[in-house]
């Protein structure tokens, strides 16, 4: 059961295409993440999905209604939620709860209802009056979530929502966006922070409007890197990596930190093979050479490259 | 439907509270215009500078420069000897005109001479106030002149009264006073300056904050947002309004003739064309600073110099008579005049109404059209 089927779905700005007939399905009550780089057509893709947009062809059936023939409907079952946490800072907390409350046509006592639970989920008990601007971003962020999900919507756009918020905060943040998924809401999230991807039951990653891979975050690793991935310690990182980017058991090469990654073929026999080539030739000294297991930031840069290559 | 509207007026109204600045601009501002317009802006000469050279000193030139600087309209300010000092005096601004009375005025007079020139030199650089004068001393000649057959003719037994004599009566403001014609013209450009600068800024302040796209996913119309948004507007604009007719009566004793009603429905449609270009502002600019430059400039300028707030539109040249129909201030300031000096009913300006309600639908059709890409990013 799908709670979000994108069939084909276009944006073009004039002549540059933000989003190319892309299609994808989500499964209800689950996580998905939607990844790319800025500019990759995200935010536009969806506000195209949360009916603020209207696309230029293709559609998308959001909770059993089109985008295109049925945009009221679909606003009434979803939540949206900016990475500008389009709070009013002028308005105290209680009244920017009661402002949107009102504003999806809830009444007075349900407003109430939901008011404690808003204020509970945001740490913000007893703290009703106080202005909204003067709150630290991670708590903005909690009362901007719980804002737009003050109608109980079954759908949860979250465009960028952890943007310029501290780690400790983005963790928490998580954690209860797995609560509502456990509730059963569906939630759809953008971002560039790859790391936050392995929260997601499922991805996919968007480059230049198009989707180029797709998959829970194990079977891309899977899926899309055949090759080991090893990490290079060594004494200069540049150099290292400017001496292995020319070995023909490397594919791709990469800085990580203080270390190297590269993808290596079947032309690589042994590890220490790198350690003795690189010491003895080049005179880098290298403390460890170790097989890893490949992170998504590896099979986006893998992804990423390859598809550079092949243009 | 109500509800969301009202959440809506109820959020504004809060934000609108707690913005000291817009409080004061909102309520100053219109005091502020009418303390300004009411008393630095007056057509009524009174108290011109006149500087006389008494070339003949005789009981009769003596009883001239009397009849002269008894109206409220002259103050004499110096007898001066000679034509160099003349020219100082006008050259130094020390009067606004000076006056030349032949030798031999009285011998003149009484030996029954055809013509007799007495002269004045008037300050032309403001041309309006020069005409004033000139047409003042005029009429102090022709009272003179008058007094003086009237004298003439009694000393020899005759009556003489000249054939015809003009009775003029002003109507709807018998004093000529300024500010009874300023002041429906300054209700228009305040409540134009502020509807329009408002509206915008507070329509472009959600684009820039990105809460109009809160607002555009959840199920709320275009229409109810507009409504809930202007609302509380178009109630500030009433009590401005209300304010400036108070003060109005209080410093200037300027009373509304005709009826409330139709002050009210007048006003209430002027809104609605102010707003519009506000609303139209709004869809047009991307940051508050662009949306108060381009709304202090499209409503103060056009509501200023081309509404006839000021300067009578009959006396432009008719291309610019023709585009005074960019601000419908040209279309209220007609109406308000005719209920608040003249007291006139419907009959007099209902093509006002018209035009006003023409006015509104194709900035709002206009804003649309700019619009229809984006439908819901306003």
């Amino acid at each position: 059961m799908f709670s979000i089927e994108v069939k084909n779905l276009r944006k073009e700005f004039g002549e540059f295409v933000a989003v190319n007939n892309i299609s994808f399905n989500v499964k209800s009550g689950t996580i998905f993440g939607f990844l790319g780089a800025n500019g990759a057509g995200k935010t536009t893709a969806i506000k195209m999905m949360s009916g603020i947009l209207e696309p230029t062809s293709g559609d998308a059936v959001i909770g059993g209604f089109s985008i295109t023939n049925n945009p009221n409907e679909v606003k009434l079952i979803i939540g949206y939620m900016s990475q500008r946490f389009s709070l009013y800072n002028d308005l105290s907390v209680g009244e920017n709860i009661d402002f949107f409350g009102g504003v999806y046509g809830l009444s007075g006592k349900e407003i109430q209802k939901r008011k404690e639970w808003v204020l509970e989920i945001a740490n913000l008990k007893n703290q009703e009056k106080v202005l909204t601007g003067s709150l630290p971003g991670g708590i903005k962020q909690r009362l901007a979530i719980g804002t737009a999900v003050i109608h109980k919507p079954s759908i949860l756009f979250l465009d960028e929502p952890t943007s310029g918020v501290d780690p400790l905060s983005r963790r928490s943040f998580w954690e209860l966006i797995h609560n509502l998924s456990s509730e059963g809401v569906t939630v759809l999230v953008t971002t560039h922070y790859l790391e936050e991807a392995e929260y997601c039951d499922d991805i996919i990653l968007m480059d230049a409007g198009e989707i180029i891979a797709n998959g829970s975050a194990k079977e891309m690793k899977e899926k899309y890197l055949k090759n080991d991935i090893l990490e290079v310690e060594c004494s200069d990182v540049i150099a290292g990596l400017e001496v292995l980017e020319k070995q023909n058991f490397v594919e791709e090469s990469s800085i990580f930190g203080n270390n190297i990654h590269i993808s290596v073929n079947e032309n690589l026999t042994e590890k220490s093979q790198i350690k003795d080539l690189m010491e003895s030739t080049y005179n880098i000294k290298v403390k460890r050479v170790e097989k890893i297991v490949p992170t998504l930031e590896d099979v986006f840069i893998h992804l990423l490259e390859k598809r550079k290559n092949d243009k | 439907m109500t509800n969301r509207i009202l959440a809506i007026i109820k959020k504004e109204i809060k934000q609108i509270r707690r913005d000291k600045r817009l409080l004061f601009v909102l309520f100053f501002f219109p005091v502020f215009l009418l303390i300004i317009f009411g008393y630095a802006v007056n057509y009524d000469v009174q108290n011109v500078k006149l500087a006389i050279m008494d070339n003949d000193r005789t009981a009769t030139s003596r009883k001239l420069i009397r009849s002269i600087s008894s109206s409220s309209y002259f103050e004499i300010v110096e007898y001066y000897e000679n034509d160099k000092r003349g020219k100082e005096i006008l050259d130094e601004g020390i009067a606004k005109g000076v006056m030349i009375i032949p030798k031999g005025l009285e011998k003149d007079i009484y030996s029954g001479r055809e013509k007799i020139n007495v002269q004045i030199l008037i300050d032309g650089v403001d041309g309006n106030s020069a005409t004033i004068i000139q047409n003042y001393s005029l009429a102090a000649i022709y009272a003179f002149n008058n007094k003086l057959n009237q004298e003439v003719s009694q000393k020899i037994g005759f009556k003489i009264t000249p054939p015809i004599d003009l009775k003029s009566r002003f109507w709807f403001n018998p004093l000529l006073e300024t500010t009874i014609y300023l002041i429906p013209g300054l209700i228009a450009l305040i409540l134009i300056v502020t509807a329009v600068v408002t509206v915008s800024l507070s329509l472009v302040r959600e684009k820039e904050l990105g809460t109009i796209e809160q607002i555009n996913v959840s199920s709320l119309s275009i229409f109810e947002l507009l409504i809930g948004k202007l609302t509380p507007y178009v109630i500030i604009s009433f009590v401005n309004a209300i304010i400036i007719l108070i003060a109005g009566f209080i410093l200037f004793g300027v009373i509304v003739n005709g009826s409330y009603v139709l002050l009210f429905l007048s006003t209430l449609l002027f809104l609605f064309a102010s707003t519009a270009i506000g609303i139209f502002i709004s869809v047009i600019s991307d940051s508050q600073q662009v949306a108060f430059s381009l709304a202090t400039f499209v409503s103060l300028l056009p509501a200023t110099l081309l509404s006839g707030f000021i300067f009578p539109i009959e006396s432009m040249p008719e291309i610019i008579q023709w585009s005074t129909n960019i601000t419908p201030a040209k279309y209220f300031i007609v109406a308000l005049r005719s209920i608040i000096i003249k007291g006139t009913g419907l009959q007099a300006f209902w093509e006002q109404w018209l035009y006003m309600f023409l006015f509104a639908t194709v900035f709002l059709l206009l804003a649309m059209i700019k619009n229809q890409k984006n439908l819901k990013n306003l």
